[in-house]
């Protein structure tokens, strides 16, 4: 019997906790998954694979209106969010330190800290006397939320690139009388497009996932994905939230696959 | 500093402003204004279909801890709120808890894969992190309800004959915290495990250590931020739950956010639910003074 090395950074049991917990982590989600392609109109008794809830989902006028708020929505914030997030790191990054320049960074990491459900109430007093006061119910209030606490998402990838960018190129262009603008157009810009991307879906897929600030804002007849699965509860379930996470999952996964590979250090 | 110096700082403070501002004026308006009104809320006195009367009182606090006796008028303590509040701050130190106790061997793992695999299983612990919190809770009822994945398991291995009321208890929300919150104790806890120089180890073994005094007197004090931040990373968010207590808890099991709500959407009390809700936000600024001071000393390990 070959000898077993003494291997340093083994600790005895550690290793199966950390499997176990992988296992523990993925199974919840693998029977999620699997009841979505049940062809029984149970979340508990398999009877069959099927396709049928995805095309129920498919076909419910309050899934796909659900669907497309949410769409509108997290794309309206994540261009906001991103914008203004994208000035806010050119501002508080590779320059020389300002008075003010931590309150910059903590405000803007501020929805971070807060819990949601405090900013949720206070959002639904405000945004109660504006609709009283202004008559206007739209979605405007749900976009407005959202782009606000999506800053700090779109903000750290984006701060992270520049961090990593130094100003050399920026400082030649000058030399070459650029114009700031120019400066900015031509070479920040394309430099920093993979920080800004990456920032943009998180910023989406922050928007998409959220559920308290939401169900407090909306007016009536407003649900988003998130808010409409939620409404579902008090119904029995069926398979159709099953396919609805489902499809909201796959998406969530490819949007981070991508996220990954925009932000990877390069070797 | 020369007059150079001084216009270059000048100038890159007003466009670090000007730039700035639409970010700052957008989260003023939707993020940290609107926590004024909830302050100025918990001094009013409670209008009689919910919403406020604009006279100041001190009711709201009051009410936090104490009730008004209907017949007498005499202050006793609120019972009911006490309960809430227990249950919401031992629910999340048990969820913290849960997850150091799997997210520490999780991360130790991770960190000790060889440097291809180590991407790979960190991805797999930032998908969770990053998906829906309402699907994860989702998931984790698809488990531990009454006809679950788990139950159905016991009842066919013959473990267990009835299947386990887990549903709609203490247990199934400290479950479900435990199992949504994991990636936030694992992440910062790799991060700390991986600056970790295992050649202080080594050093541990030649002096004769046993597996079990390394852990204690060597690990564990030199990951201690690591530890302190992920802690944080979850009691913080724990004691804010909302979606999960209201999912798994069944209406009945109330943690501090469901009950902010109900002040507010049953229309109830909304000084009152704008002072615990400032409450809840002072308890987590604190927490996170301490979890920025970990953080800072985490990266000067000389500190």
């Amino acid at each position: 019997m070959a000898e077993r090395r003494f291997e340093i950074s083994r600790i005895p049991g550690f290793a199966t906790v950390a499997v176990a917990t992988f296992v523990m982590l993925y199974l919840p989600i693998a029977a999620l998954v699997t009841y979505s392609f049940n062809a029984g109109n149970s979340v508990a008794v398999w009877e069959g694979f099927s396709l049928h809830w995805y095309q129920d989902a498919w076909n419910n006028q309050a899934v796909k209106d659900a669907t497309a708020r949410s769409l509108i929505i997290a794309v309206c914030a994540a261009v906001i969010s991103t914008t203004v997030a994208t000035l806010a790191a050119m501002g508080t990054t590779r320059r020389a330190r300002f008075r003010g320049d931590t309150f910059i960074y903590v405000a803007i990491n501020q929805p971070l800290m807060v819990p949601e459900i405090v900013t949720a109430v206070a959002l639904m007093i405000l945004f109660g006397m504006v609709k009283e006061a202004t008559g206007y119910q739209g979605l405007g209030y749900l976009i407005l939320a959202h782009s606000a606490f999506c800053i700090p998402f779109a903000y750290l990838p984006i701060r992270a690139r520049l961090e990593g960018m130094d100003l050399s190129l920026e400082t030649a262009a000058g030399d070459l009388y650029a114009t700031p603008w120019q400066t900015f157009r031509h070479v920040t810009l394309p430099l920093l497009g993979p920080g800004i991307l990456a920032g943009a879906m998180l910023a989406f897929v922050i928007s998409l996932d959220d559920v308290i600030i939401t169900e407090f804002v909306k007016s009536g007849g407003q649900d988003t994905l998130p808010t409409y699965m939620l409404g579902q509860l008090r119904r029995t379930m069926t398979p159709e939230v099953n396919a609805i996470s489902t499809a909201l999952l796959a998406l969530t996964v490819v949007l981070l696959t991508i996220f990954f590979l925009l932000t990877r250090k390069r070797e | 500093m020369s007059a150079a110096e001084d216009r270059l700082t000048r100038q890159s403070a007003r466009n670090g402003w000007l730039l700035s501002a639409p970010a700052l004026v957008l989260l003023m308006v939707a993020a940290i204004g609107p926590l004024v009104i909830i302050i100025i809320y918990s001094f009013l006195t409670p209008g009689q279909y919910g919403n406020v009367v604009w006279d100041f009182s001190l009711d709201g606090w009051v009410s936090i801890l104490f009730t008004r006796d209907i017949f007498d008028g005499t202050l006793g303590l609120a019972d009911a709120h006490l309960t809430i509040f227990w249950r919401s701050v031992s629910l999340s130190i048990m969820t913290t808890v849960v997850a150091f106790a799997l997210g520490f061997p999780t991360a130790w793992f991770i960190a000790t894969r060889p440097a291809r695999q180590r991407a790979m299983w960190l991805f797999l612990i930032t998908i969770p992190f990053w998906t829906n919190l309402l699907i994860r809770t989702f998931a984790i009822m698809e488990v531990i309800r009454a006809e679950g994945v788990l139950n159905t398991a016991l009842l066919w291995a013959g473990i267990i004959e009835t299947p386990l009321a887990i549903i709609y208890t203490d247990v199934a929300v400290l479950i479900g915290m435990a199992y949504v919150y994991l990636p936030l104790m694992v992440l910062p806890l790799f991060a700390a495990i991986d600056r970790f120089d295992m050649r202080l180890l080594e050093a541990g073994y030649d002096l004769y250590a046993s597996r079990w005094q390394v852990l204690r007197r060597v690990i564990l004090p030199i990951v201690k931020p690591g530890i302190v931040a992920g802690s944080i990373l979850v009691f913080i968010p724990s004691l804010g739950a909302y979606v999960t207590p209201r999912v798994l808890g069944g209406g009945k099991n109330m943690m501090i956010g469901n009950f902010i709500e109900l002040q507010f959407l049953a229309g109830r009390n909304w000084p009152l639910g704008a002072a615990l809700s400032v409450t809840l936000l002072v308890i987590v600024t604190a927490a996170l003074l301490i979890y920025v001071r970990a953080a800072n000393r985490g990266s000067n390990p000389h500190g």
